[in-house]
């Protein structure tokens, strides 16, 4: 049942992203992306990582692609005839590297014996949140300051200057 | 963990390679350069949270957590840069920004 689930979102997550990559409206560009990401959450979820799966969907679907949204919106982008689009010329240089890149890490995977899964204990919240703020305490640190520094380089980038 | 670990891999992979094909080919566009990035660090994260499960470690779970809050400090600063140069050039095509005079 969780099988047939997770390669049904496997499927609807590549299928999504592919539309995306695609699209040539960014705004439509952006909704198929969040419905890649929906797909992914529930796929984290599957994989014993509740807290990653509600992140996700609050943080990447809800804040920085409706900020991606927010930008296109406000500087007025939403016009593809409006834009230099990609041509043949630009496409099969980009999908004859990723085809390579991507039958490399085929080839890699292939190579190795099929463990055979373990029935790993799952992961609860509490041994997470132990993790996070124990172990990796000084990591949660340092990313609060990053996240200061790109505020403050927001702010300074988006001042409006007199000239 | 309900499936090989391998496929999960496979999958990351496959998003990963899709994340690079964006960026290769809208080179020329802002917006869908930062989202072919966006596209490839699902895909880490997504062999994170693999890992974490195959070997029943909450590591890998706190890392795609990092990663998601590095996505949003640089998705926050790629944006403002995008927002500064649209008012400079009125364009968000990548070939008017390629000379580095202020």
């Amino acid at each position: 049942m969780e099988q047939a689930i997770f390669y049904i979102l496997a499927a609807v997550t590549v299928v999504a992203t592919l539309f995306a990559i695609a699209e040539k409206h960014a705004v439509h560009a952006i909704v198929y992306l969040v419905t890649s990401f929906f797909a992914l959450s529930v796929i984290f979820f599957l994989l014993g990582a509740p807290v990653v799966a509600v992140f996700e969907v609050i943080i990447y679907a809800g804040a920085i692609m409706v900020l991606f949204l927010f930008v296109i919106m406000m500087l007025d982008l939403g016009h593809p005839e409006r834009a230099r689009l990609p041509g043949r010329r630009d496409w099969w240089p980009a999908l004859l590297l990723g085809a390579v890149t991507l039958a490399a890490a085929l080839t890699l995977f292939a190579a190795r014996a099929p463990a055979v899964a373990p029935a790993g204990k799952a992961i609860g919240v509490k041994e997470f949140a132990l993790a996070l703020f124990g172990k990796y305490g000084v990591a949660v640190e340092v990313i609060s300051m990053q996240l200061l520094f790109a505020l403050v380089g927001a702010l300074y980038l988006g001042k409006r200057r007199e000239k | 963990m309900i499936v090989p670990f391998e496929h999960v891999l496979i999958l990351a992979g496959i998003l990963f390679a899709l994340g690079l094909v964006c960026i290769l080919v809208w080179r020329m566009n802002l917006i869908m350069l930062l989202i072919g990035i966006e596209i490839m660090l699902n895909a880490a994260m997504l062999a994170f949270v693999g890992g974490a499960a195959r070997w029943g470690m909450a590591d890998g779970q706190v890392f795609s957590l990092l990663i998601m809050a590095m996505t949003s400090a640089e998705v926050s600063l790629a944006l403002a840069m995008v927002v500064y140069l649209h008012r400079r050039k009125k364009t968000v095509a990548a070939d008017e920004f390629s000379e580095l005079k202020g």
